[in-house]
């Protein structure tokens, strides 16, 4: 059974349709990533996953369930998001941050139990975030944030986590270790992990299952090694290029053509 | 153990509870400074009485002159309680409005609320003269409750700019400035001074039927608020965070923005517009125990109270025996203060 699933999704913010009678079912215990140009509707896919946004028809289904249908607290038991460059309110620390990820589990007289402080030290330690657990957020570069808010998802307990582009604004080894950070959890853990990402490439290293999104549909989706193709990349980027094999994941690894390089001087 | 954090978790009772660590210390001195104020602010007057006398008296134990009870407990007791909770009522209403718009320059004044409350009481005292005292902060509710109502409407929509929300409560508040000169011109001549005196944002010459009628808002609203700081901390993230979080945010959002209101109302029906102290209060609470409101909201509190009794007493010392209205001293500071934080806010 898929843990996460949609059927007939429309989703629409104010004008248009972005997303349009979309059938989509997440693999569990799997990490899937959704590619697709700028504006394809991908974030909007994932916001909509994440019932962040009301859908204009059809629905989305936790366990075969229509999630707008379970109460919002019990499905951030089962199901966490981490939108794209969040924003912390000034003076907040690390951790006091990762704290609020325990939110779901608390009420009046519960606000903090021994299983809080448990899973919260347990976040900040996967996260290499226990040394800068007193700073505040503004005082951190742009990697540590990330891993801080990641911290907060962590803290969340849940066994679906959806990022939105959680390498954004990072340079590349804190791309890397972001990245490894995740599979870490899907391999260790069994999470189940959907996030955006831009970086084909990357995609394909980390990603069990590639859906590849154009115009609020999906276009192909399936193995990397399936859906990563020079006519996939064509139609859904408008990019020509050749796929070649990651010499160290083995994984497919797009080069772009562009108009510096056409296709007469490629000798691959 | 947690360094920062103050863990409350009794063993035999389902309960767990956390806070700053700093959050006892600051209580305490901010507590007794308070109390300080609130004694040198009784004792103050044409007639002086020093401290140890007026805290005798309202303890109730025998004291030097006779007439010391009928001044203090009668004649100014009752203001320096009034001021301390208005100031609470402000700084609560703008900790929440800060937290709710993630804007630190929301302040009840600032965005028009408190001119929505005085306007709505003005048009009440103008309308009918005889109106009961507990029914000017309903009024006040109603009236700070659709100023929010509108700026939420017109300037929150998608996380508007911190200076979209300012310029369009500064906008609003001006129309309701207006509004409230007319309420005083067409008016008549006792209502009106009645208005005029209420509206320069005094405590002078209230008694404990003021007391009365604003203390049953505090009693139902700052538990209230109190009871709502997880939220409001988690709704302080964004939408989308507190969404995934499991908040109902239209729901909670909707509350606190009626509690922020009600405070608002009540504290400016009581006292007239005192501006600022719902800026200054939760930026100074910042200062002393961090952005989690669990903390924040108790000590921005009493900031506010403390502010408030301190305009008061300063109001009647600086040009003794001329008296000037707590609202201008607080105006006096928080305008500064306002342009620090909006010149900060600028380079973030």
């Amino acid at each position: 059974m898929n843990l996460l699933s949609t059927r007939r999704l429309t989703l629409a913010y104010d004008g248009a349709p972005i997303i349009m009678n979309l059938d989509l079912a997440i693999p569990a215990g799997k990490i899937t990533t959704l590619v697709g140009p700028n504006g394809c509707g991908k974030s909007t896919l994932l916001r909509g996953l994440a019932r962040l946004l009301t859908p204009r028809a059809g629905s989305v289904y936790l366990d075969g369930a229509d999630i707008f249908k379970l109460s919002t607290k019990a499905v951030a038991k089962r199901l966490g998001i981490l939108p794209q460059g969040p924003v912390a309110p000034e003076g907040l620390t690390v951790r006091d941050l990762v704290a609020m990820g325990r939110y779901p589990y608390q009420n009046w007289l519960q606000q903090w139990s021994k299983e809080d402080e448990r899973l919260v030290e347990q976040a900040l330690a996967t996260t290499g975030m226990t040394p800068l657990a007193y700073r505040a957020l503004d005082t951190l570069s742009g990697g540590q944030r990330q891993r801080a808010w990641m911290a907060m998802a962590l803290a969340q307990d849940t066994e679906i986590l959806l990022l939105d582009e959680p390498t954004t604004f990072l340079d590349l080894a804190h791309q890397v270790e972001v990245l490894d950070l995740l599979y870490e959890l899907n391999q260790t853990e069994g999470r189940t992990i959907v996030m955006v990402l831009h970086d084909l490439n990357q995609a394909c290293r980390y990603a069990d299952y590639l859906v590849a999104v154009r115009e609020g549909q999906v276009w192909a989706e399936g193995l990397p090694a399936q859906v990563m193709t020079e006519a996939m990349v064509r139609e859904v980027f408008g990019l020509e290029c050749r796929i070649v094999t990651d010499p160290v994941a083995g994984t497919p690894m797009c080069v772009p053509l562009g108009r510096k390089f056409n296709l007469q001087d490629v000798r691959l | 153990m947690s360094k920062s954090w103050l863990v409350i978790r009794p063993r035999q009772l389902p309960l767990s509870f956390r806070l700053d660590r700093r959050m006892p210390a600051v209580l305490l001195v901010l507590g007794l400074v308070t109390l300080a104020a609130m004694v040198l602010n009784v004792g103050q007057g044409e007639y002086p009485i020093p401290p140890m006398e007026v805290l005798k008296t309202i303890l109730g134990l025998p004291t030097l002159n006779p007439d010391y009870p009928f001044i203090v407990n009668t004649l100014r007791l009752p203001r320096t309680v009034v001021a301390f909770g208005v100031g609470v009522g402000l700084a609560i209403s703008g900790t929440i409005l800060q937290g709710l718009t993630r804007n630190p320059l929301a302040d009840p004044g600032i965005i028009g609320v408190n001119a929505g409350a005085s306007v709505a009481a003005v048009t009440l005292i103008v309308l009918f003269p005889n109106v009961p005292l507990f029914a000017l902060p309903v009024s006040a509710f109603g009236g700070a409750l659709a100023v929010a109502i509108l700026i939420y409407l017109l300037a929150w929509d998608k996380g508007s700019s911190p200076m979209r929300l300012i310029l369009m409560g500064v906008g609003i508040a001006s129309v309701l400035g207006a509004l409230t000169t007319l309420m005083v011109t067409f008016g008549e001549i006792n209502s009106v001074s009645q208005a005029l005196v209420w509206l320069a944002g005094s405590v002078y010459g209230r008694s404990w039927e003021n007391v009365r009628a604003l203390l049953p808002w505090l009693a139902v609203f700052v538990p209230l608020s109190l009871v709502l700081s997880t939220q409001l901390n988690v709704l302080n993230l964004g939408d989308d965070i507190a969404r995934g979080l499991g908040i109902k945010v239209e729901w909670q959002r909707g509350l606190l923005l009626l509690i922020g209101a009600a405070m608002a109302g009540a504290a400016v029906a009581t006292a007239g517009t005192i501006g600022f102290v719902g800026l200054m209060a939760p930026h100074l609470g910042r200062q002393l125990v961090g952005p989690t409101h669990e903390g924040l909201i108790p000590i921005a509190a009493l900031m506010g109270g403390l502010i408030v009794v301190l305009a008061d007493w300063l109001g009647r010392v600086l040009f003794a025996p001329i008296e000037l209205p707590c609202g201008v001293i607080t105006a006096a500071v928080g305008a500064p203060y306002f342009l620090y934080l909006l010149i900060r806010n600028r380079k973030r």
